[in-house]
């Protein structure tokens, strides 16, 4: 049947058609929506697992036993998943295995644009590079036969344009595939010196034939027209080259990226006149290229940073673009904000308040950043927030420790705050950790973690207790402040900064966007009581404003949290 | 030849109503459609932007500057931005809503005056509407969207209105179809 599918739930269907039976995910944009997709598929056991490596490695599990399998995460999760990513390669595979990683060139939402293809060249893994939801799901499908054929994981990598459009694809009827025997091979499996050095030249070996495979596979394809210039392209830039040139040029679609094919490119390089490498990112396929011998245009006229478009291709080609209207008018930015009601709003005030030095994380609460709060000093990576702290004041001692305080999402904390918590307890530095529970995922839009209760299907789970973990490692000072309350997180804030050993402050709330969430009415504002002071103003809310020199609630915004309310000294705001 | 229409408003506005109900309607009508969608951040409260094309054969999921048949706006601020990506004799819909964004807000930035007047001064083809009032009036607040879908399915003679609603069926939940069928007729009658 025909019908449209977004990328993400191409490779979902991708997986179900293909009979795989087990997949173990982390949340990440623009990846997420695989694994949503396919724990709709009953016939496949779906989880979010608490970090990418804890995911890659139960898909490894699972390939090994003889099922079919599946981890999916964004380019950043790649890096947390590497340690496995690299030694996997070597012990190979029983049944299919399939790494899902989605690239964000234009940073949509990540803290870099890395390039997962080094990934695969690397750790000598075979990758595939779909450029629609069709080929999302037709390679995905391929994938699980290369990976048994060749008995290698295989990266499938998307990125933001080819995740998250949709596009029309034709479906087809589940594979339902016994499970494959588990045969016990400590020289396969069990990667310890002398093992991982028979396997080694197995891997190169491989590659070796992955490339004689790359000459004449499914995944690549060359489509000829004029021959002046040959254009090599993959992914989305193959779809922005043919929007400009449409059957005109003579194109060579690489799907599988890695190994990349020698004959197949000097064949088409001998057929044109002028070479052009077209690739988002770094410069893979160019490099491939001038190794070969060739002489390409590449990265001396295509840029490195930022995502592709039609025009910018047709631009950097000598194609004429429309130039669309312009206003004189500067249009302010409209940057992301906390939502009204935002849970972390009533902490990220406090520490603004208390002059506090902010180690920051990655997920909602990064935006406690951007004005009016500028809330936080420093964000890296997943988990950095607790380890850097530790660090921090190991480094300037206790000036910093009496001010300086790491703020960590609950789904953050599980996926890599913990062996932080570990450090600053066994190496002793006296350092202050919040922990933002909103008892959600909530960045990528709502996913389920160790400390929500529920699994990825809304079913009741395990839960972690949060307080009981952290006083498990030793530390003594332990409490919980609801950040509604100001008065409540301002005490609690200078309490712990001024103890004599470390600390752990659980800021608990669940997201305002949480269904089960009750909403209160909107707050107003009494326009006889407000002087336009802007202390409302401070937190930094969507839903107030200054209109005609008084502060004005948007009452289609407010939820009613009243942190506002809390700021106001003239008591002007109330409920209706 | 690909037609381009392009959504954009405030994270949060129901822009993904929308571009399923396109989807759906030009699938059935069939073409061949790409719709882009943002996920992730932009969607706290930050400028959204869809993207629907349509024809015989679509290739690229993006709409660039100056290649938008019709932009579809929540709200004038967003519809000024996305300005430059339409088509010279291109038309852009918009609902007469402002939201100040956080610069605004907090006094870094002035919200601009008269944006309806300029971009017409500019050579738009605008088509503003009280959408907010006309989906209150079908019943609820949140269906804006719909009342905008209202006034595109004008712009698109190729398109009959039976299909129109025919997708409305579709991605509807039933409870919700009279109000949004109410929304839909009052958008296209425009007033």
């Amino acid at each position: 049947m025909k019908q449209l599918m977004l990328g993400n739930a191409a490779v979902a269907r991708g997986l179900y058609e293909a009979g795989c039976g087990v997949a173990s995910s982390y949340p990440g944009t623009p990846s997420t929506e695989i694994t949503e997709e396919a724990a709709k598929y009953d016939e496949i056991y779906c989880e979010w697992a608490p970090n990418e490596k804890v995911a890659l490695e139960v898909a490894f599990g699972a390939a090994v036993a003889g099922k079919r399998s599946f981890c999916g995460m964004k380019h950043v999760g790649l890096n947390v998943a590497a340690d496995p990513l690299f030694t996997i390669s070597y012990t190979g595979i029983n049944a299919g295995m399939i790494i899902g990683v989605a690239d964000d060139a234009g940073m949509h939402s990540s803290q870099n644009e890395q390039d997962s293809r080094h990934y695969a060249i690397a750790s000598k893994v075979p990758m595939v590079e779909p450029s629609d939801s069709a080929e999302a799901l037709e390679f995905t499908k391929l994938a699980y036969e290369m990976s048994e054929k060749y008995d290698t994981p295989v990266l499938l990598k998307m990125c933001t344009r080819v995740a998250h459009s949709q596009s029309i694809v034709e479906t087809s009827d589940r594979v339902d595939l016994p499970i494959k025997e588990y045969t016990k091979d400590i020289g396969k499996y069990v990667m310890m010196p002398a093992n991982a050095k028979r396997r080694h030249p197995v891997v190169e070996q491989r590659t070796k034939d992955l490339i004689a495979y790359a000459e004449n596979c499914p995944f690549n394809r060359v489509e000829m027209g004029d021959t002046k210039v040959g254009i090599i392209t993959s992914s989305t830039s193959y779809q922005y080259v043919k929007e400009v040139f449409g059957e005109k040029a003579s194109v060579l679609k690489l799907g599988l990226i890695n190994p990349l094919p020698e004959k197949l490119i000097l064949d088409f390089a001998a057929k044109v006149d002028k070479l052009v490498i077209i690739e988002e990112l770094d410069a893979i396929i160019e490099n491939h290229c001038k190794a070969l011998g060739l002489d390409v245009t590449g990265k001396d006229v295509f840029p490195l940073c930022d995502e592709f478009s039609q025009n910018l291709i047709a631009e950097k080609m000598g194609v004429e673009v429309s130039e669309g209207l312009k206003l004189e008018d500067n249009i302010p930015v409209r940057p992301p904000v906390m939502c009204a009601g935002c849970p972390h709003r009533g902490m990220f005030y406090t520490l603004q308040k208390n002059n506090c030095t902010v180690m920051g994380d990655i997920g909602c609460y990064t935006l406690g950043a951007v004005a009016p709060l500028l809330a936080i000093d420093v964000t890296a990576c997943m988990g950095a927030s607790i380890s850097s702290i530790h660090g921090f004041n190991k480094a300037r001692g206790s000036e910093s420790e009496s001010k300086t305080v790491a703020v960590i999402g609950d789904s953050t904390f599980m996926h890599s705050g913990m062996t932080g918590l570990a450090n600053i307890a066994y190496n002793m530095s006296n350092s202050t950790v919040v922990i933002l529970d909103n008892s959600i995922t909530g960045m990528t839009g709502h996913q389920q973690n160790p400390t929500t209760g529920y699994n990825i299907k809304g079913d009741p789970a395990g839960k972690i207790d949060l307080e009981a973990l952290c006083k498990a490692m030793g530390f003594n000072r332990v409490r919980v402040v609801d950040p509604y309350d100001l008065e409540a997180c301002d005490v609690a804030i200078k309490e712990e900064l001024a103890a004599n050993e470390p600390s752990v402050i659980i800021s608990r709330r669940p997201c305002a966007l949480l269904k089960y969430v009750e909403v209160k009415p909107p707050l107003v504002v009494d326009c006889d009581k407000c002087v336009g002071c802007k202390m409302c103003m401070k937190i930094g809310c969507p839903a107030i404003s200054i209109k005609n020199g008084k502060a004005c609630i948007d009452k289609t915004l407010c939820v009613g949290c009243g942190v506002c309310k809390q700021l106001c000294k003239l008591n002007a705001i109330k409920e209706a | 030849m690909t037609k381009n229409i392009m959504i954009v408003g405030v994270g949060g506005q129901g822009s993904l109503l929308a571009s399923k109900l396109l989807g759906r309607l030009l699938l059935d009508c069939g073409y061949d459609v790409k719709v882009s969608e943002v996920h992730g951040m932009s969607q706290r409260g930050g400028s959204v932007v869809t993207y629907v094309r349509f024809g015989e054969k679509v290739y690229s999921p993006i709409i660039d500057k100056g290649e938008a048949d019709v932009i579809i706006s929540f709200e004038k601020l967003e519809a000024a931005r996305y300005m430059e990506y339409l088509k010279k004799d291109g038309r852009i819909i918009v609902s007469d809503q402002e939201i100040d964004p956080m610069p605004v807000i907090t006094g870094a930035a002035t919200y601009p005056e008269n944006l309806i007047e300029k971009m017409k001064a500019a050579g738009a083809n605008v088509d503003d509407m009280d959408a907010l009032s006309l989906a209150l009036e079908a019943g609820s607040a949140k269906a804006v969207n719909i009342v905008l879908m209202g006034r595109v399915s004008t712009y698109f003679d190729e398109i009959p209105e039976e299909a129109w609603l025919k997708a409305l069926e579709a991605c509807v939940p039933p409870k919700f179809l009279e109000l949004n069928k109410k929304a839909f007729a009052l958008g296209r009658a425009g007033k």
